[in-house]
C-alpha cells in the first residue's frame, strides 16, 4: 500500500495546529480571569479598610469616607427583589413543569423566559422608570428592587423548571396514589425533592443581579448619604462604583476599586456555592 | 389525575359490605368533603401558578408598550429617516440613531470576530483534548468569566486595558498600517486606548463564555458513534471536530454565537467604560463612537422633551434588534437538541 506522505504531513500539521490555537484559547480565557482578578487585588485591597464598613460615601473633594450606605443600600434592594422574584419565580417553574407540558401558551412562556435571559438590562431599567419613577415622581429603592427582580425571576423559573424535570415521575405517582392533591405533590413532594437544585437557582440570581449597574441607574439612581428609605433614591455599589471611577478625585477612584472587589468576590463566591451545592446539573 | 376517585375509593376499600353503618356513612361524607376541598385547592394552585407564569409575558408586553408609546413623539418628528440620520444635536433637538447603531454593531461585529474562533477553540479543548480531571475546573473557570460583573469589566478596560492597547497595538499597528493604502484609514486617529475596537475586544471576552458553554454542551450532544466512526477511518482530531461534529451540531453552534451576539449588543456598562462616548460616526477602528446603551447611560440622566422620548426610541430599537436575535439563536438550539432527541 502506497501511502501519501504529504497528505499525511499536511493532515497531520493542520491538527497541530488547531489543537495548538485551541489549547491557547483556552489559555488566553484563563489569563483574563487572573488578569481582571489580579487587579481587582492589587487595587482593591488598597482601599479596603475598616472604614468601608463604618463611613459613608465621601463628598467631592473631601478625603476618606467609606461605602457603608451603598454596601446597606445593595443589600436592601437585592435583598427585596430576591424576596418577590423568589415565589413568583418558583411558582412560575411549577406551572411550566406541571401543567405546561401540552400547553401552547407554556411554551411561549419558556420561549420568552428564554429571551428575558438574555434581554438587555438597560432597557428593563428603562421600562420600569417609565412606570415606576416617572409616575411616582421620584427615584426609588422600590423601583431598583422591581427592576432588579425582572432580571432574576427568569434566572429562577428556568432553574426551577429544569430541576423540577430532573425529579423522577415515579416520586410524583407514588405521592398521587397515596390520594394528595396536586398542590401538596408540588410543594411538598417534587419540589422538596428538587430543592437544591431550586437554592442553586436562587444564588445564581443573586449572583446575576449583585452586579447589575444599567438598570439601577434609572430607578435607584443614587444616594450620597445614609439612607434605609425605600421609596427615596437610595447609594447602591454598582452605581457607586460608576460614579466613583469615572470621577477625577483620587479617594473615589479608590473607593471604586475597593467596591469592584468586594462586589466581585460575592459574586464568584455565589457562583463557586452554587456549583459546590449542585454539580453539574444547572445550566443557566 | 383524579384524585377524588382515589381518596373515595380509599374510602370504601376500608369499610366493605354492603350496608354501611351510620358512622361509615359520615366519615364517608366526610371523605368526600376532603376531596371536593383539596379539588378546590387544587383548581386554585392551578391558576395561581399559571397568574405567575403568565407574568413574564405582560412583563414582555408592558416593555414593549410603554417603550414604543414613550418614544412615539421621535417617530412621529423624524419618521423612518431616524433610522439614517446622522445627527445627535441636543440644543437643536435634531436626533437621528445611525451613530448609534453604527457604534452598537460595530462593537458587537467585532467581538463576534474575536470572542466566536476563541470561543470554538475553548469549546474544542474541553470537549476534546482537556484531560478529564480538568474539565470541570477549566470549565468552571470560564464560566466564572461569564460571572464577572459587566461594571467590573469596564473599569478593567479602562484603566488596565486601555493603556496598555494603546501603547503595544494601537501605536505600534497605527505606525507599521497607518500609512498603507486601501486599509490605513482603518488605523488613524488619537491612539489612546479607547474606542470601537478596544469596545469590541472588551466585549469579546465578556460573551465568549457564553458562546463557549453552548458550543461545549452541543459538542457532547453529539453521538459518540460518529465520532468514534470518523477516528477509526483514521482522521485526526481537528478533522473530527471540523468535518463530523461541527456539521452535525452547526444550528445549535450558530444558536450560541448568536445568544452570544444578543449579549454583545444590549450590554451597557463595560461599552460604556471604553469606547469613548462620541456622538459621531467612527471613521476608524480607534476613533471613539457610542452605543445604543451606552448612550441610554450616559444621557438619560438629563434628558429633557424630545431627547427624553429619543432615547426611548432607541431603548425600543435596541431592544427589537437584541429580540429578534435572541429569538433567532433559541429557536435554532432548540432544534439541535429536538434533532438529538429524534
Amino acid at each position: 500500500m502506497q501511502m501519501n506522505q504529504a497528505l499525511y504531513k499536511r493532515r497531520q500539521s493542520t491538527n497541530f495546529i488547531g489543537l495548538t490555537l485551541s489549547m491557547g484559547a483556552m489559555a488566553l480565557g484563563l489569563v483574563v480571569l487572573l488578569w481582571i482578578l489580579w487587579v481587582l487585588f492589587s487595587n482593591g485591597l488598597a482601599g479596603l479598610d475598616a472604614n468601608i464598613f463604618t463611613a459613608d460615601t465621601p463628598a467631592p473633594g473631601s478625603e476618606g469616607g467609606g461605602l457603608r450606605n451603598a454596601l446597606l443600600g445593595s443589600l436592601m434592594i437585592v435583598g427585596l427583589s430576591v424576596l418577590v422574584s423568589t415565589p413568583v419565580g418558583i411558582l412560575a417553574g411549577i406551572y411550566l413543569t406541571e401543567y405546561g407540558d401540552n400547553s401552547k401558551v407554556a411554551e411561549f412562556t419558556r420561549f420568552v423566559t428564554d429571551i428575558m435571559l438574555s434581554a438587555p438590562s438597560i432597557v428593563l431599567g428603562l421600562f420600569v422608570y417609565s412606570f415606576a419613577v416617572a409616575t411616582v415622581g421620584n427615584f426609588s429603592g422600590y423601583a431598583g428592587s422591581l427592576a432588579l427582580s425582572l432580571i432574576a425571576i427568569p434566572v429562577v423559573v428556568r432553574t426551577t423548571e429544569n430541576m423540577l424535570r430532573l425529579v423522577p415521575g415515579s416520586l410524583r405517582e407514588a405521592a398521587f396514589a397515596l390520594g394528595a392533591p396536586r398542590w401538596k405533590v408540588s410543594l411538598m413532594v417534587t419540589l422538596r425533592a428538587a430543592k437544591s437544585g431550586v437554592m442553586t437557582g436562587l444564588l445564581l440570581a443573586v449572583a446575576r443581579i449583585s452586579g447589575e449597574t444599567a438598570p439601577l441607574l434609572f430607578t435607584a439612581l443614587s444616594n450620597q448619604f445614609f439612607s434605609t428609605d425605600m421609596s427615596g433614591p437610595m447609594a447602591n455599589l454598582p452605581v457607586v462604583i460608576f460614579q466613583f471611577a469615572m470621577s477625577p478625585y483620587d479617594n473615589w477612584i479608590r473607593l471604586a476599586w475597593a467596591g469592584a472587589l468586594i462586589i466581585t468576590l460575592t459574586v464568584l463566591a455565589l457562583n463557586i456555592l452554587a456549583r459546590v451545592l449542585f454539580r453539574d446539573k444547572v445550566k443557566v | 389525575m383524579n384524585t377524588t376517585t382515589t381518596t373515595g375509593a380509599d374510602a370504601s376499600m376500608h369499610n366493605p359490605g354492603f350496608h354501611p353503618s351510620a358512622s361509615d356513612q359520615r366519615s364517608d361524607a366526610a371523605m368526600r368533603g376532603i376531596a371536593r376541598r383539596q379539588q378546590v385547592q387544587d383548581a386554585v394552585f392551578h391558576r395561581l401558578t399559571q397568574a405567575f407564569s403568565l407574568l413574564v409575558l405582560v412583563a414582555l408586553v408592558g416593555i414593549i408598550a410603554s417603550l414604543f408609546i414613550n418614544a412615539w413623539p421621535t417617530f412621529k418628528t423624524f419618521g423612518l429617516k431616524f433610522l439614517w440620520y446622522v445627527e445627535w444635536d441636543i440644543v437643536n433637538e435634531e436626533f437621528g440613531a445611525l451613530i448609534a447603531i453604527v457604534g452598537t454593531l460595530a462593537s458587537a461585529g467585532i467581538a463576534m470576530l474575536i470572542g466566536v474562533p476563541l470561543a470554538f477553540g475553548i469549546a474544542l479543548f474541553l470537549t476534546e483534548t482537556c484531560p478529564v480531571w480538568l474539565r470541570r475546573p477549566l470549565g468552571t473557570a470560564i464560566e466564572l468569566l461569564a460571572a464577572v460583573p459587566s461594571i467590573i469589566y469596564g473599569m478593567f478596560g479602562l484603566f488596565v486595558f486601555a493603556p496598555v492597547f494603546a501603547d503595544y497595538f494601537q501605536m505600534p499597528t497605527q505606525q507599521l498600517l497607518g500609512g498603507m493604502p486601501l486599509i490605513g484609514w482603518l488605523f488613524g486617529g488619537a491612539t489612546n486606548g479607547l474606542g470601537i475596537l478596544a469596545a469590541g475586544i472588551i466585549l469579546a471576552f465578556m460573551v465568549l463564555p457564553f458562546i463557549a458553554a453552548v458550543m461545549r454542551d452541543v459538542f457532547e450532544i453529539t453521538p459518540p458513534i460518529l465520532r468514534e466512526s470518523a477516528y477509526g477511518l483514521g482522521c485526526t482530531t481537528w478533522e473530527v471536530v471540523a468535518k463530523v461534529v461541527l456539521p452535525y451540531t452547526q444550528k445549535g453552534v450558530i444558536g450560541g454565537i448568536m445568544l452570544g451576539l444578543g449579549r454583545a449588543l444590549g450590554e451597557t456598562m463595560a461599552v460604556t467604560f471604553v469606547i469613548g462616548n462620541a456622538n459621531r460616526l467612527p471613521t476608524s477602528l480607534f476613533s471613539p463612537g457610542t452605543s445604543i446603551a451606552s448612550v441610554l447611560a450616559n444621557e438619560f440622566g438629563e434628558a429633557e422633551g424630545l431627547h427624553f422620548n429619543t432615547l426611548f426610541a432607541l431603548g425600543f430599537l435596541l431592544f427589537c434588534i437584541t429580540f429578534v436575535v435572541l429569538a433567532l439563536a433559541k429557536w435554532m438550539i432548540i432544534r439541535t437538541e429536538k434533532a438529538k432527541g429524534a
